[in-house]
């Protein structure tokens, strides 16, 4: 256990070290936060007794959305696990005395949880002082509590699909395909584009028990308090189910495609 | 230590003509060629050897080496090395190996090299009292000092090297495989990267499996020398056997002034300049002592030197007659 904590450590220091980065994802998250937040405004102005979710509490939503964006993709960047595969360092990863599923879904937890780290507090800070129709509510403790179980989930998830898709990868000569693909289905499905609720009754009793659900929509409901607390814990379980059974394909998955691996040249 | 029983390894390579048309139809159906890169291969090495493994490109080094790493399952016959089975227990079998490719690297690209060693001491699980003296002996020997807390991006590609090498006996591996670890070094670190491997060899007991297209790595630290080519084992001995075996010629070069000399029997003129030549004599022909005379006596002789054909040109021959 303590090589993975290492291997965290040491990613999420890795990824700490880019300013630019950081402080341009910091202010495209708060442009887009604001532009979402306008066109609901806009939206719930026309009839706003309508909606199933209240101006505030999509509010809280988009704002929780936009600083954990990064947390909850599962089509980020990932640099080092796919030119593992493309350019065949893999080999080196190979005779570490690892297990490549863990230590790739620990790399993968990193990658999006140092850019996150920078992110959210500015992002929640401004969020928090901004006009107060436009401002993020806090929720009581235990919503607050179970928000945070449910946002480790939502990440285990994201990376156990995000690690299906790199192991997709070795059969694949280029990883953008699949990539394109990848990202349209799970931003949509997840809530990434507009909160779950919006959606038709009849599509959203499909989408609610789908994984992409349990990415990003889950915690971002109890955040925003539009789930009862009962609710929440029904939307945990499911993330736990979805978690193993991602996890339990990956690995079967991986150890099959291990035994196949062509690193050509070198 | 390393037992590689009949191996046979195949690659199936996607193949396709040239040109638009036979794109868009390879996007439908597509034909594949299947290449043989190692063909019931077997040899044995023992404890405390040190191999050189040579080939031309695409012979089927590497694949071997990664067999023997654990990275590829060959598609038949067994490997048993230190008493275990490579890809199929893979974990357990790596802790006690070190590994170096020459074209990659394994230390995180842009942390400190001494986060990376401390990242391999958890990794595996070496003691901290082994770490700190493996730790203190390689960076005395490979002198990296400094270099320790410097990121890998802002090293040289022979600070790296000898980085990589130092990462790679951290554990105390029993086996250390070397795929061209020279390759791209300048001279002052080729030396010393060879100087390393012969060291630790002789004072660890340490197994070395050596792939490279550098002869003088081969010549500086192999006894033994496998020549594979089109996935098999051509010729597995001694070096010098070798170079005995594939050619008695000596080489002479001269300088002279005035006219060049005429050729006797038993030479052959391979190259002349304005005043040098080079000639390759066949000793049973004519002695080498017989040919230096000749030369003093029938031209205006200012320089002769005698050698043996360099280990480059053995494999070249070599190479040429097995015809791969």
């Amino acid at each position: 256990m303590k090589v993975y904590f290492s291997l965290l450590r040491i990613r999420v220091i890795n990824g700490l070290q880019y300013r630019a980065v950081a402080i341009g994802s910091i202010l495209s998250r708060f442009a887009w936060g604001l532009m979402e937040i306008l066109a609901f405004y806009a939206l719930h102005r026309t009839n706003g007794t309508k909606f199933v979710m209240t101006f505030s509490e999509t509010v809280s939503y988009i704002w929780m959305q936009q600083a954990l964006f990064i947390l909850f993709q599962v089509v980020y960047s990932d640099r080092e696990i796919v030119t593992a595969i493309n350019d065949g360092s893999i080999a080196y990863e190979l005779v570490r005395p690892i297990k490549l599923y863990n230590s790739w879904f620990v790399q993968c937890m990193a990658n999006r949880i140092s850019p996150t780290l920078l992110n959210c507090m500015p992002v929640l800070i401004i969020a928090a002082f901004v006009v107060p129709k436009y401002r993020i509510h806090f929720p009581p403790f235990l919503n607050l509590m179970l928000f945070l179980i449910s946002t480790i989930l939502a990440l285990a998830v994201v990376v156990a699909l995000a690690l299906l898709m790199h192991i997709s990868m070795f059969y694949t000569t280029s990883p953008r395909g699949i990539r394109i693909i990848v990202t349209a289905m799970t931003t949509f499905f997840s809530g990434g584009i507009i909160p779950l609720p919006y959606f038709p009754e009849p599509v959203l009793k499909i989408v609610e028990i789908l994984p992409f659900a349990s990415m990003q929509s889950t915690p971002l409901l109890i955040y925003s308090g539009l789930v009862t607390n009962m609710e929440a814990v029904q939307g945990i379980g499911l993330q736990c189910i979805w978690l193993l059974i991602l996890i339990a394909t990956g690995m079967f998955l991986m150890n099959r495609t291990l035994s196949r691996v062509v690193v050509q040249g070198g | 230590m390393i037992e590689f029983q009949n191996i046979t390894k195949m690659y199936r390579v996607v193949k396709r003509q040239a040109g638009f048309g036979n794109a868009v139809k390879a996007l439908f159906s597509r034909e594949y060629e299947t290449i043989h890169a190692l063909n019931n291969v077997s040899f044995q090495v023992a404890d405390g050897e040190i191999v050189g493994y040579i080939g031309p490109n695409g012979a089927g080094k590497s694949t071997t080496i990664k067999i023997m790493c654990g990275i590829l399952t060959p598609d038949s016959g067994n490997c048993i090395v230190n008493g275990r089975n490579p890809w199929r227990e893979r974990t357990a079998y790596v802790r006690e190996i070190g590994v170096v490719f020459g074209q990659r690297s394994k230390l995180w690209w842009d942390v400190p090299i001494i986060d990376s060693f401390e990242l391999f001491r958890d990794m595996y699980k070496i003691e901290t009292k082994v770490y700190k003296k493996n730790l203190e002996e390689l960076s005395t020997l490979l002198d990296l000092g400094e270099l320790l807390k410097t990121p890998a991006r802002n090293l040289s590609l022979g600070q790296r090297m000898r980085c990589e090498i130092a990462a790679s006996l951290l554990h105390d591996p029993k086996v250390l495989f070397l795929d061209e670890p020279t390759i791209g070094l300048d001279a002052v670190s080729k030396i010393a990267v060879r100087k390393f491997i012969k060291k630790i060899n002789k004072e660890h007991g340490t197994t070395v499996i050596i792939t490279t297209h550098d002869m003088q790595d081969i010549e500086a630290l192999t006894e033994r020398v496998l020549l594979i080519g089109r996935g098999k084992i051509l010729l597995d001995g001694n070096i010098e056997e070798l170079k005995r075996r594939t050619s008695t010629e000596k080489r002479i070069d001269i300088k002279f002034v005035g006219a060049p000399p005429a050729i006797c029997a038993g030479m052959k003129c391979q190259e002349i300049k304005q005043n040098q030549m080079r000639i390759s004599l066949d000793p049973h022909i004519l002695s080498v002592p017989d040919a230096i005379a000749y030369f003093a006596a029938h031209t205006g002789l200012t320089d002769i030197s005698v050698s043996d054909i360099s280990t480059e040109e053995m494999v070249a021959a070599l190479y040429k007659e097995y015809d791969i």
